[in-house]
């Protein structure tokens, strides 16, 4: 029997194992869990838990376990974020609008979770329908980022966005892992953030039916984990082809786990020049020693160029806010979600929509419904359509040469709470390097692989071409075991 | 392009969103820069390039048109914010 808090030290795989051998049982795991969320929930990293559920679930997870019948997550305690419907289970996306909403049906990733034997812990936050990248934004007050610089300890860091609840639940071992989603780099960036791996599979890998939209051309779901391990699993569980999703991708999913292999000696690797200018030293100096692991590795490095780069985000700010206007139309207090009286039924919807939705969904809503306008559409929606083809066109050329294109994830590392840019440009800024992934339906996944000056974790992305899922877990493992992240981290604690 | 407060007022009717005088000119000075800057990709040449919905690989799949489910009155209607006879009620919309 092991103590309770050496069973939240162990990662995804090991307690895997560890419930296999019967160790220990997947109640004293979800006990465990619950435990930590107890004592952190400062972090404010749930909106709601659901901890009956979640030793409901365990009981009937060591039930299967004992007769043999267990699933590949079986008993596996997860965090979801609280854009993905669970029956019966209040659903917010992160917004006073959906406050008292209860889904009649399942969202289909959840329900591939619970097929396998996962455990619920709880719905966890997120910036108000996946909008922002620091979680600032949404309705149930920040999350709070469990690492702390060296130089200033008290000051409170935001976990990045939109799935700031998913990875500091996971960070903070409040889960063993979480579904996240991402739009423009909502996977991403919080998980370099956290310290991290977070992968947004390829455009339609994951169906998109019952998580609550946001830009349904780019909207993709995908998980956060603690090793590249972790992270191969539970894709492997969460994508499906789902009829009840039109753009759900009718493709084979291998086996990421049983098949991940750190061998890169045949490996082409692309360093997109575009994303490594005017980077900060220390992101160069990472940028450099990733590509040395590599090399060390057997792979082979060359440079690329990805011209329509620096034009990626302005054309997701306007294809972005563009479907976000549309798919939020439907909250129009009539059906479900909050209702203001008005005096006309025009005045009920102006009241409802202001009143349920925050200041960054409102503002997009308007640039969405501008660019959408007679007379606007062509000079806007239009031509950032097309220079997504471009962009699409530029990794298209480049992977007829190269395997993987390795990036930085994001151009700084965590910011303060209190440091939060007050021009919403400025903070659209972060996704520099993500949103390109999400205008070209590629995968693109962060690893966690130093340390900043000031102590905090950074990240590098590695992007594939559609379906390359595989290839990039392998990559991923090889700059994993090559950083040696967590000795870093043990070595960063005993210093500091 | 600069966002005049009287246009801010028609797409905020557009978008059915109240919005208050006294935000007026804020709203406006903040989405100005937001479409000043997103006016870069005026500088982006797309003689001849197709719309992405045309280029990207994927086809979007149909299904069979038949009823699938039915008879779920309670369940589309247990989050209505007003209901009356099985229906959603809404304020008067005939005079």
């Amino acid at each position: 029997m092991m103590t309770t808090s050496s069973l939240t030290e162990l990662s995804l795989t090991q307690a895997r194992e560890g419930l296999a051998k019967k160790d220990f049982t997947a109640t004293e795991l979800t006990k465990a869990y619950l435990a930590v969320m107890n004592e952190k929930r400062e972090l404010n990293a749930y909106i709601t838990e659901t901890p009956e559920l979640a030793l409901e679930q365990a009981k009937a997870s060591d039930e299967r376990l004992s007769s043999g019948k267990a699933g590949k997550l079986e008993g596996i305690p997860l965090a979801i974020k609280d854009l993905f419907c669970t029956k019966g289970i209040r659903t917010t996306a992160g917004s006073k609008m959906l406050d008292n909403f209860i889904p009649p049906y399942e969202s289909t990733v959840t329900q591939n979770l619970w097929n396998a034997g996962a455990v619920m812990l709880g719905k966890v936050n997120m910036d108000e329908f996946a909008m922002g990248s620091s979680n600032l934004n949404s309705a149930y007050g920040p999350v709070i980022n469990p690492w702390h610089r060296t130089d200033a300890p008290t000051k409170k860091l935001v976990p990045g966005g939109s799935s700031g609840g998913s990875v500091t639940a996971v960070a903070a071992h409040m889960a063993l892992g979480a579904t996240a989603s991402d739009t423009g780099g909502s996977i991403r960036q919080p998980a370099a953030f956290c310290g991290l791996v977070g992968i947004k599979p390829t455009y339609g890998l994951c169906s998109r039916r019952g998580m609550v939209a946001f830009a349904s051309s780019l909207d993709q779901a995908g998980p956060v984990a603690r090793t590249v391990r972790d992270a191969a699993l539970l894709t492997e569980v969460m994508a499906s082809y789902d009829p009840w999703d039109s753009t759900s991708a009718n493709v084979e999913i291998p086996d990421y786990l049983a098949n991940i292999s750190k061998d890169v000696r045949t490996l082409r690797v692309g360093l997109p020049r575009e994303y490594c200018e005017n980077l900060s030293s220390e992101m160069a100096h990472l940028l450099q020693q990733g590509v040395d692991w590599l090399k060390a590795a057997g792979a082979t490095i060359q440079e690329v160029s990805l011209p329509t780069t620096p034009y990626a985000l302005p054309t997701y700010y306007v294809i972005a806010p563009a479907e976000a206007s549309s798919n939020l139309a439907k909250y129009d207090g009539l059906r479900y979600g909050l209702r203001v009286p008005g005096k006309s039924l025009d005045e009920m919807y102006e009241n409802t929509r202001r009143e349920g939705f925050g200041s960054e969904v409102r503002r997009r809503i308007l640039i969405g419904t501008y660019v959408l306008s007679v007379g606007y559409y062509d000079a806007y929606y239009l031509k950032a359509q097309k220079v997504r083809t471009l962009i699409s066109q530029d990794f298209d050329r480049v992977f007829g040469d190269v395997d993987v294109l390795l990036t930085p994830t994001t151009p700084t590392e965590a910011f303060a709470i209190d440091e939060k840019p007050t021009d919403p440009v400025t903070m659209y800024l972060n996704d520099i390097f993500t949103v390109t992934v999400n205008l070209a339906a590629l995968p693109g996944m962060s690893i966690p692989v130093g340390l900043s000056k000031t102590g905090l974790p950074l990240g590098l992305q590695l992007i594939g071409p559609r379906f390359s899922e595989q290839r990039l877990f392998n990559t991923a493992l090889a700059l994993e075991e090559a950083a040696e992240f967590e000795q870093q981290v043990k070595l960063l604690r005993k210093v500091a | 392009m600069e966002l005049t407060a009287k246009q801010v007022m028609q797409v905020a009717a557009l978008s059915r969103i109240k919005i208050a005088e006294e935000e007026l000119s804020g709203l406006s000075q903040e989405l100005s820069g937001i479409l000043h800057w997103i006016d870069q990709l005026a500088k982006v040449d797309v003689t001849g390039v197709e719309n992405y919905t045309d280029y990207q690989p994927q086809s979007l799949s149909e299904r069979e048109d038949v009823v699938t489910d039915g008879n779920n009155v309670d369940a589309i209607l247990a989050n209505a914010p007003e209901k009356a006879h099985n229906m959603f009620s809404v304020p008067k919309v005939v005079e």
